[in-house]
């Protein structure tokens, strides 16, 4: 199976990505630049972490229109899986792959480390290898992860099970939401309403060994390899 | 045509958290402003362009508002000047 992994200017989470998907999950990957207009046969595409764009005008607002984005919304309507991490969720909300946007953390500091979360929906394409309401710990590094969405939306997305990772813990340690940047209902991930589209704040691509501290983002890969190569 | 200039105030929308106006206002009272019931920290684009005349330059401004300039989800924008160069 085939990645291709969208570069953009700022982006730097593309070359963990590129590790995560071959050297951990030992299948091919392939950097798109942002110019392009072809994704070179790529079955999953992931936006990466960064800053693309500098975060000039919002986070994530000039990246959509990039032209390799045409093709990533074409292929997403395909009904294709995109994998938006970080900076790629907040471009997938600006391009409207996924509802809602990411705001600045309710802190106002950008927060990096690692968090607990928990899997809320295990039958997704992205999450299959997990067991429902297991507890994974991924890495955050943001200053702009706080998810915020209308009532009607959030209540739409909530109902239909697309919430797929909360955060939990934080002091106390309880098995409570908490949210390490004030996301309404400690939301860490969503999927569009085909589930063929993941966004999410954590980083599983810095989860793939435990020799650096956790290999729980494995799952999101396996995941995906499992679905789509099946 | 004629070329106009056309200021944009684009802030957050009402009644969602805006921690860097809550943090402004802090400092404000801190300082003894203690009038300041509260701050929104937005953002303010000055647009220079080309129109036949300065309706159709507010217009395509709002247009440019709502594709690019403004994410309706978070903010909302006003279009507080139109003038001529």
């Amino acid at each position: 199976m085939k990645f291709g992994i969208v570069t953009f200017p700022g982006s730097n989470c593309d070359y963990d990505a590129y590790h995560a998907v071959v050297d951990a999950l030992g299948e091919e990957a392939q950097y798109l630049w942002h110019k392009d207009h072809d994704l070179r046969g790529s079955d999953v595409v992931i936006l990466p972490g960064g800053f693309s764009y500098g975060d000039y005008l919002r986070v994530g607002a000039i990246a959509r229109f990039s032209p390799i984005m045409r093709e990533v919304v074409a292929h997403a309507e395909r009904g294709a899986p995109v994998l938006a991490i970080c900076n790629g969720f907040q471009i997938a909300c600006e391009a409207g792959m996924l509802p809602g946007a990411l705001l600045r953390n309710a802190s106002l500091r950008f927060v990096c480390e690692a968090v607990r979360m928990r899997v809320e929906n295990a039958d997704t394409l992205f999450t299959n290898r997990y067991d429902r309401g297991q507890l994974i710990t991924i890495p955050i590094a943001h200053g702009d992860g706080r998810y915020m969405a209308d009532d009607e939306t959030l209540a739409r997305i909530e109902g239909e099970g697309r919430v797929v990772f909360r955060y939990v813990g934080g002091p106390g340690d309880a098995d409570e939401w908490w949210s390490p940047n004030g996301s309404m209902n400690a939301i860490a991930g969503i999927v569009n309403a085909a589930g063929n589209v993941l966004g999410m704040m954590p980083h599983p691509e810095r989860a793939v060994d435990d020799l650096l501290g956790s290999s729980d983002g494995m799952g999101v890969f396996e995941s995906i390899l499992s679905r789509v190569a099946a | 045509m004629s070329r106009f200039r056309v200021a944009v105030h684009i802030v957050p929308r009402r009644g969602l958290l805006d921690p860097q106006g809550k943090a402004v206002t802090d400092a404000l009272h801190t300082l003894g402003f203690a009038s300041v019931k509260d701050v929104h920290v937005g953002r303010h684009l000055v647009v220079e362009m080309d129109a036949s005349d300065s309706s159709s330059a507010e217009r395509t401004t709002r247009d440019m508002c709502t594709k690019l300039l403004a994410n309706p989800v978070i903010e909302d924008f006003e279009i507080s000047s139109v003038s001529t160069l």
